[in-house]
């Protein structure tokens, strides 16, 4: 297949997609994979707990990669050592190298704030600030140089037709974006990681407090953000991990850190598992 | 059966005697306000009038009203909380979001706060009459009063205004951080406005015991009761003018007992006011519901 095909949305999914925001992404999803996020024996410590160990893993364009594992193996803390989100907790130590784009971002001239428009990040509870649903893309948007209100209304509105939202709130976006549902408020959060137009998505559980239905909505949409954005996703769920992802990583506990046991094309990873804890954690006889 | 029963009996009998001692309590919280209130209406409400409370005191107080006092009052105020609360807001903005309780800094500056917040009045009005009115040159002043009431407020203002902030969830914190926004960003845009009603609080404590203040004005402020003609003139506050009254001149109960009304007046206006617009700004600024 020649990899500088664009991919077109049919490939995809196969459903006619509103997207207007998020050009598809260069090459094909995954059957020639190019490394955009790579990390190099990435050690993280917090104070004189060990969090990671030595996890060294490529995360491919345009593919979603799950992370699985129990809790307390770093899934999250290797999701937020990506954007430096672990820059905030004050005694986190990290070793090794995280390369986006070929650029090191623990690099002295790397810029935190670009490195963060460019990795969005959605996290497991919604957090819409309690501001104006207007004004949840306003103050991001403003604080990266988009100052215009009609640029401004344009994008929201963009973002909000992407996640399938802006039918249910286009005629109340001065209200409380605290007022919406908690699916609604999700989607509200993933469209909000959108209008700062980033290549890649970090999320950590995103559906693990919303119930069945709202969780489903959030699943399909992140399905179909494959392909426009490179997305790498925690999850608990494991079914959800086997509908959705391309790739899956499988972290345990080992000596009391976190560490990376086995990554793989998803269908490998939940068929034919090559580590025996990976598929007694599959099948459900431990974890 | 027998047992059960008295466990039920148990159970009614301790609820009841709960519910009593909690209502008993809010009674007699509720009683002591109105106590004072009534005496002070009883004994100050019939020498209010317009004139009172514009006209300058004569013959001591005796006579005359306490114009002169209350502008005096609300200019030590506004000195006070003009240099208090920058200085307060961003030490609490630094030790919640900068700074780790556990570093030497926060340490020491929690430590000396807490000393701050212990010192007696009396303490802050020498402090305030060997620093401000004579090694700055300052003399007994509406600035140097106002100067050394900023002291006593800075402890009150920081811990609630960092306690506020602190109680803000860091979701919101990462949430901001993850959209690429800067610290302090969303210290102004985010933080600030969600801790507004805990500033509020803290700033009507601090006026309210800056408006009761009596011994550190005594050294520094002076108690000269003619209208203040500037910043550097001396000025009487009301709750030293109502000491001197019901302490120093005969027959000066009556203007003592209207003073007091004036001055409790004053400060559930001044919380009814402030309390309105705290809620309005921070209406403006977040949408909680």
């Amino acid at each position: 297949m020649n990899p500088n095909k664009p991919i077109t949305t049919q490939a995809i999914s196969g459903e006619e997609s509103g997207f207007t925001l998020g050009p598809l992404q260069m090459g094909p999803v995954c059957c020639d994979p190019q490394s955009v996020i790579q990390v190099e024996n990435l050690s993280l410590r917090y104070g004189d707990k060990t969090a990671l160990d030595k996890v060294t893993l490529d995360i491919y364009r345009g593919c979603i990669t799950a992370l699985i594992g129990p809790s307390g193996c770093g899934k999250t803390s290797f999701l937020s050592a990506i954007n430096r989100l672990t820059d905030l907790i004050p005694n986190c130590v990290i070793g090794g190298r995280i390369r986006v784009d070929g650029q090191d971002i623990h690099a002295t001239e790397s810029n935190v704030q670009a490195l963060r428009r460019k990795v969005g990040m959605v996290f497991q509870k919604p957090t819409p600030f309690p501001l104006s649903i207007r004004r949840n893309f306003s103050l991001p948007l403003r604080e990266h140089g988009v100052t215009r209100r009609s640029e401004i209304d344009a994008i929201s509105e963009q973002v909000l037709r992407d996640v399938g939202l802006w039918d249910e709130v286009c005629d109340r976006l001065d209200t409380a974006a605290l007022s919406l549902s908690g699916g609604q408020q999700q989607r509200l959060c993933i469209a909000r990681a959108l209008a700062l137009n980033p290549q890649i998505l970090l999320m950590d559980e995103p559906c693990s407090a919303l119930d069945p239905i709202a969780s489903g909505v959030v699943e399909d949409l992140i399905s179909r953000l494959r392909g426009r954005y490179t997305i790498v996703i925690v999850t608990h769920n494991l079914a959800q991990a086997r509908r959705i992802a391309n790739y899956a990583a499988f972290f345990w506990v080992k000596e009391r850190a976190g560490q990376l046991v086995e990554f793989g094309q998803c269908r490998h990873i939940f068929e034919t598992p090559t580590h025996q804890l990976t598929a007694a954690y599959i099948s459900g006889a431990r974890g | 059966m027998l047992k059960i029963n008295a466990m039920r009996w148990r159970h009614f009998y301790l609820d009841r005697l709960v519910q009593i001692f909690v209502y008993l309590a809010v009674f007699l919280v509720c009683a002591v306000f109105l106590w004072i209130l009534i005496d002070l209406l009883r004994g100050g409400f019939a020498h209010i009038s317009w004139g009172f409370l514009i006209e300058s005191p004569r013959d001591a107080g005796r006579a005359g009203g306490i114009g002169s006092i209350l502008v005096s009052t609300v200019l030590i105020l506004l000195v006070a909380l003009a240099a208090a609360l920058p200085l307060a807001w961003t030490a609490a903005a630094l030790l919640a979001e900068y700074v780790s309780t556990t570093s030497k800094l926060g340490i020491v500056v929690h430590y000396s706060l807490q000393v701050l917040a212990g010192v007696p009045s009396i303490v802050f009005g020498l402090f305030g009459n060997a620093f401000f009115s004579i090694y700055l040159g300052l003399g007994f002043s509406i600035l140097s009063g106002g100067l050394t009431l900023a002291c006593m407020l800075l402890p009150i203002l920081v811990s609630t205004a960092e306690a506020g902030l602190r109680a803000v969830p860091d979701s919101y914190r990462s949430a901001a951080a993850a959209l690429g926004m800067s610290r302090a960003a969303a210290l102004f845009h985010l933080l600030l406005p969600i801790a507004a009603p805990t500033l509020a609080a803290g700033l009507l404590l601090g006026i309210g015991r800056a408006v009761a203040e009596t011994a550190a004005l005594l050294f520094t402020s002076g108690y000269a009761d003619r209208m203040p003609g500037s910043l550097l003139d001396s000025g009487r506050a009301l709750a030293l003018h109502i000491f001197d009254l019901s302490m120093n001149v005969p027959g000066g109960d009556a203007p003592a007992y209207a003073s007091a009304l004036v001055l409790v007046a004053m400060l559930l206006c001044i919380n009814i006011f402030a309390m309105k617009l705290v809620q309005d700004w921070q209406r403006r600024r977040t949408i909680l519901e």
